[in-house]
């Protein structure tokens, strides 16, 4: 059973491209990441899936609706947790959960009973008659993750679903992405551009970026790709060495980055002594050396040779965390 | 209409929560009514009106006034929605955008009604004495209309502004005029020809003298052709507000 199919979406603005050509296909009961730095497209491609935006080229059917020709349908059929907050401050929780409730037509017997069962899921119900303007931001996005599931959407669109939440709000959140998933039946799109988020919750992750799809499949497969060991080196010159070390046969793949060197290799233990001495060589000093197993940060550097974190975030995104974090 | 019932629902929620600025938007018409009722009662004649003086002769426009500028802020509060996110859960619902206007409308002419009307409550202490009811029911009449035609305006502004910069461009060069030109503070009879015929250019002249007539009797427009000039603006509003409002992407 196909949830989502998206072929060819592209979306320009005034001739940039945001969303290039992006095509992929998301099975039911599936969570499905779209990982990738500040600017990717990452939003873009949800609010075009959740008709929001209207593609300028390409198709997607969501739950089996164009979403172009059938967008109420569409819209009945997803639940969307925004990457901006999108509660009203000034009603409480459960003034905001019938607000939707109403909006989705949910008869009042019915409506009544889902608001209380999908708050003491989230654990909320003790904090119904609280404005929201009290609220943390753990406990607007646990809001706002009960709001998107009140009409009983197939498919729920997560942007940023932790974005600026801080660690234990997070690993809480995550757990009810899963359960939501695995209890429900839901299928989950989730964005974000925290490594740990997609290699945790995601059945499948494609990795975006410049607005296009670099790799897509399974967090396992994709660190699997990079075949074998990451070995980190912190060096006097990170350009040269990465420059010797890509001439090596036994060398997978080296990039220079944040003045260190990542190294991609079979077996790293083996090869670490004639890395030592390589650098010995040519001079370069080496201030320590690291053996780990892959990530999905080694899989973005290994796909575009730039890390997620050196894309300095937009200010736009800088703001609605400052926004956030000051807010909780 | 269950949806129009909805958002309309959540703006009288928010107002009735608004304690400050309930009592806040109430702050300039009772200024403009004590200063200009007690300051000028005395001084000022204004020829025709029965013996209510200047201060019978103003509180309808201040009335007016208060329905004015409570309609026009109600409709370009959508910008804090946009701004604050929560417009993009109302537009991305199965329901129309028309009826999301529709509802906003409602409820910004209803707000602004109810501060109208506070504003009618306290002219009584000052004098103003209701003689009719049917009166009062002509004077609601063009409450409401002033209500409905600018909130949808609001709405219309709101819908083709990104943020609340331009806001105070639209206060000076747009709404103070509308004011201003309207005879809610002088008669226009006693204008020169050429000012009068400007504000008979401003709609809300129409509404002020409708509210004028229904309170006070006397009028310098005939309160039926107002009452045509009132709805025939309102209706343009809503449409041009409800078109430029499809327009908007949150
Ligand atoms: N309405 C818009 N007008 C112009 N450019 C936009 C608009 N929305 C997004 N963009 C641009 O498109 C790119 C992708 O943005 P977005 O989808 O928000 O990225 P992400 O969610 O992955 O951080 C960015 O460069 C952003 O500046
Ligand atoms: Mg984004």
């Amino acid at each position: 059973m196909i949830a989502i199919v998206v072929e060819n979406l592209t979306k320009t603005f005034n001739g940039f491209t945001a969303v290039d050509r992006v095509s992929f296909t998301i099975t039911r009961g599936e969570i499905f990441g779209l990982l990738g730095p500040n600017g990717a497209g990452k939003t873009t491609t949800i609010s075009m899936l959740s008709t929001l935006l209207r593609p300028t080229s390409g198709s997607a059917r969501v739950n089996g609706f164009e979403i172009v020709k059938h967008e109420d349908d569409v819209r009945k059929s997803i639940g969307i947790v925004f990457q901006d907050q999108s509660l009203d401050e000034e009603l409480t929780a459960y003034e905001n959960m019938d607000f939707h409730g109403r909006l989705y037509r949910i008869p009042r017997a019915v409506r009544q009973q889902k608001i209380v069962d999908l708050l003491q899921l989230v654990e909320l119900n003790d904090k119904r008659d609280n404005l929201v303007k009290t609220f943390s931001g753990g406990m607007r996005r646990r809001l706002e993750i009960a709001r998107g599931l009140l009409h009983e959407p197939k498919v729920l669109f997560l942007d940023e679903p932790t974005l600026g939440l801080d660690p234990q709000t997070r690993n809480h959140l995550w757990a009810y992405i899963e359960q939501l998933n695995k209890e429900k039946g839901v299928t989950i799109i989730l964005t974000t551009h925290y490594m740990d988020e997609a290699d945790r919750l995601c059945d499948r992750v494609a990795i975006i970026d410049k607005g296009k799809i670099i790799a897509l499949d399974t967090p396992e497969r994709l660190k699997d790709e990079l075949g074998g060991d990451v070995i980190t080196v912190k060096a006097s010159e990170p350009d040269k060495l990465s420059a010797q070390l890509k001439a090596l046969s036994w060398v997978n793949q080296a990039e220079s980055h944040d003045g260190q060197v990542t190294v991609t290799v079979q077996n790293a233990e083996r090869h670490v002594a004639e890395l030592a001495r390589l650098a010995a060589t040519h001079g370069i000093e080496i201030e320590s050396i690291s053996i780990r197993n892959p990530t999905l940060e080694d899989v973005f550097l290994y796909y575009t040779g730039r890390t997620m974190r050196e894309e300095e975030a937009s200010s736009k995104d800088q703001m609605r965390m400052m926004h956030r974090l000051h807010r909780r | 209409m269950d949806i129009v019932y909805t958002i309309w629902l959540r703006s009288m929620k928010r107002y009735v929560r608004s304690k400050s600025r309930i009592i806040g938007s109430l702050g300039m018409p009772l200024f403009f009514l004590l200063v200009l009722g007690y300051g000028l009662n005395s001084v000022v004649r204004i020829p025709g009106s029965a013996g209510q003086g200047y201060t019978g002769f103003i509180v309808p426009g201040i009335v007016a006034m208060s329905v004015l500028f409570t309609s026009v802020f109600s409709g370009i509060q959508i910008i804090w929605d946009k701004q604050f996110g929560f417009l993009k859960e109302t537009l991305v619902a199965p329901v129309s955008r028309l009826e999301i206007m529709l509802g906003q409308t409602l409820g910004g002419a209803t707000t602004a009604c109810i501060q109208g009307s506070i504003i009618l409550v306290l002219s009584l202490f000052m004098g103003l004495s209701i003689t009719s009811m049917l009166g009062l029911l002509i004077a609601a009449a063009f409450m409401v209309l002033i209500g409905l035609s600018f909130t949808a305006l609001g709405i219309a502004i709101a819908s083709k502004m990104e943020d609340m910069h331009g806001f105070q461009l639209i206060m000076n060069f747009v709404i103070f005029p509308i004011f201003g030109l309207s005879g809610a503070l002088f008669p226009i009879d006693s204008l020169p020809s050429w000012l009068r015929s400007l504000t008979l250019l401003d709609p809300l002249t129409y509404g002020v003298e409708g509210v004028r007539y229904g309170l006070t009797g006397t009028t310098q427009v005939h309160p039926l052709a107002g009452f045509v000039v009132m709805t025939g603006f309102t209706l343009f509003m809503l449409v041009a507000g409800a078109a430029l409002f499809r327009k908007v992407t949150g």
